[in-house]
């Protein structure tokens, strides 16, 4: 085969740019979290900041309060935001519905706003200060529901991870929605001649042929979650207050590379921790490729 | 024959769709509702729309006076379509490379360039940033254009050689017989046809970059290159008892990407059917 200059002219600047500004800096920190400064130089130190991360007191209760916090905040997406999605998704593509358009339209907006309008905005509404959520409350006969969620160690976690299903509802609506519409009519048609309608419509033909969009959410939500940052940033400062209740190892990696008030900045420690997030979406995802994704039958229609 | 619905289902389903439409929509409706009302107004009755007497305009005009306000703004211009226009066009040529030629190393340059799919760049941040000063580019525009663009292409690379692999080899060979260059085969036959595609990455890739705040934080943090999301945060920070002039900042920086994302909504779910799940 003969050499066609054409198709390295084509692939050339996509590869240069991912390369140089992806692929290299993320093996670059894999490296450095072999390093440390010692007396202003950078000195090979083997494993000796895992150790460090796993091994001095101080460091793994951190690592494993953030860790545990962020499994907590992936688990309530999984049982909250992907069945909300998929019910809403379900709704949106049963047949002859009006106005679809506009829901989907309206379900996905709160999806494409930043982290800071979202923060903001659900500080204000749950204030107890300002308080428009004690106020409606109120309104309902439900004054004594309402606490200051936020604010206390035991709810603010919980309630940042539903912002957050809030927030992103709207993808695996989306991605769902455009599977269900993917089944051809004639399935469907067929399974209405059986007397299949409904609610088990939904469950023995269109559910098992959406399984596999279901498996692309769940690693998308495990992927963004295990990176997630910027909401608990924003609405709860770096430090992740109330008393670390709410820190996830994307604010720990920032604190930790970057300091935080009286404590200095330490990027070999940050690249361990960042090493550290590396393996954990790595096993996530090497679960999802190799153990659910090969397993899920895809119909060819 | 389509499927019946039953009225009552009909009328149930109605009635989830819009009380979680109404969820969605309620915080922002909060927003900007309460950005056009005096302070007196947002603290008494936060949940009334603004009235002849509450009407006031006092937030937008201290968000205005702020001359920072516009910049951020721009630079969250300059960076978003900077990045994007880089993503859909280098993301589209490799798309093009990858889905049109069978080369050796076709399958593996592929899977290579979905790598970044799943690993998010975030993790690589501690060595971005010492590049970066190593070059001299913190604090640049460029720097945040060239990290989002690497951010962009794989997703884009993905979805467009999906889309790629549907057009027809006859349009390409015939443009082949007449003697068109593969560029022009390209730019002139090819491109204009996934331009629904294009739409599609364009949208994916731009909410994410107009959004975040970790890379602007860590390597463009500087007065003159914070972008919008950046720069509201602070602004939040400082202001934090001027709330006509924070809601007036947020509801001004929900503006660009919610027209852009009303424009290209209904190409986002004709693209995401066409290819990304399948």
């Amino acid at each position: 085969m003969k050499f066609r200059p054409h198709i390295a002219v084509f692939l050339a600047p996509a590869v240069i740019v991912y390369s140089a500004v992806m692929i290299f800096p993320l093996l670059s920190t894999l490296n450095l979290s072999l390093f440390s400064r010692i007396g202003g130089e950078r000195v090979f130190v083997g494993l000796e900041n895992f150790r460090t991360l796993f091994g001095d007191p101080r460091w793994s209760a951190s690592f494993w309060n953030a860790l545990g916090n962020n499994t907590w905040f992936f688990v309530v997406h999984m049982l909250v935001q992907n069945p909300i999605g998929i019910a809403l998704a379900a709704l949106l593509s049963s047949p002859r519905l009006r106005m679809a358009a506009f829901y989907r339209t309206a379900i996905f907006i709160p999806t494409i706003l930043s982290f800071v309008i979202v923060g903001f905005v659900w500080k204000l509404i749950l204030s107890p200060i300002w308080g428009i959520a004690p106020g409606m409350l109120d309104a309902v006969g439900l004054k004594s529901l309402f606490a200051p969620w936020l604010g206390r160690e035991s709810s603010a976690l919980t309630t940042l991870a539903l912002i957050s299903v809030w927030q992103f509802v709207g993808i695996p609506m989306m991605l769902i929605y455009a599977a269900l519409l993917s089944i051809p009519d004639e399935v469907l048609e067929a399974a209405e001649l059986d007397g299949i309608t409904g609610w088990s419509r939904f469950w023995k033909i269109q559910l098992p042929l959406i399984l596999p969009a279901i498996g692309i959410i769940s690693i998308l939500t495990f992927v963004g979650n295990f990176n997630a940052f910027d909401l608990i940033y924003v609405s709860q400062g770096a430090l992740a207050g109330p008393n670390f209740a709410t820190d996830i190892l994307g604010t720990f990696l920032y604190r930790t590379f970057f300091g935080f008030q009286l404590q200095l900045g330490d990027p070999h420690m940050g690249a361990a921790i960042a090493t550290a997030m590396f393996v954990i979406i790595l096993i996530g995802v090497s679960i999802y490729l190799f153990g659910i994704q090969t397993r899920l039958r895809r119909y060819q229609f | 024959m389509a499927a019946r619905t039953s009225l009552p289902r009909a009328i149930a389903a109605h009635a989830v769709l819009l009380s979680y439409t109404i969820i969605a929509l309620f915080p922002v409706f909060v927003i900007v509702i309460n950005s056009f009302k005096s302070r007196r107004a947002i603290f008494s009755n936060p949940l009334a729309l603004p009235t002849r007497e509450s009407f006031d305009l006092v937030g937008y005009h201290t968000v205005l006076q702020q001359g920072d306000f516009l910049l951020y703004f721009q630079n969250s211009m300059i960076v978003t379509t900077a990045s994007l226009f880089f993503v859909l066009l280098f993301g589209a040529m490799a798309a093009f490379a990858l889905s049109e030629y069978r080369f050796r190393g076709n399958l593996l340059m592929g899977l290579y360039l979905a790598l970044g799919i799943m690993i998010p760049i975030r993790l690589g941040t501690v060595a971005i940033l010492e590049m970066m000063v190593a070059s001299g580019l913190v604090n640049t525009l460029f720097a945040l254009i060239l990290i989002y663009t690497a951010q962009g292409l794989p997703l884009a690379i993905f979805i467009l050689s999906e889309f790629m692999r549907s057009v027809s080899d006859d349009l390409k060979n015939a443009g082949r017989i007449d003697g068109l260059s593969e560029y022009r085969i390209f730019f002139t036959l090819v491109l204009p046809l996934v331009r629904p595609a294009m739409a599609t990455v364009a949208v994916f890739t731009m909410i994410p970059i107009w959004n975040d705040l970790w890379f602007p934080l860590i390597i463009a943090p500087g007065e003159s290159t914070k972008t919008i999301t950046l720069g509201a945060q602070v602004f939040i920070g400082q202001f934090v008892t001027n709330w006509n002039a924070v809601l007036a900042a947020l509801s001004l920086s929900i503006l660009p990407v919610l027209v852009l994302y009303l424009i290209f909504s209904r190409q986002l779910i004709r693209g995401i059917t066409a290819g990304a799940v399948k």
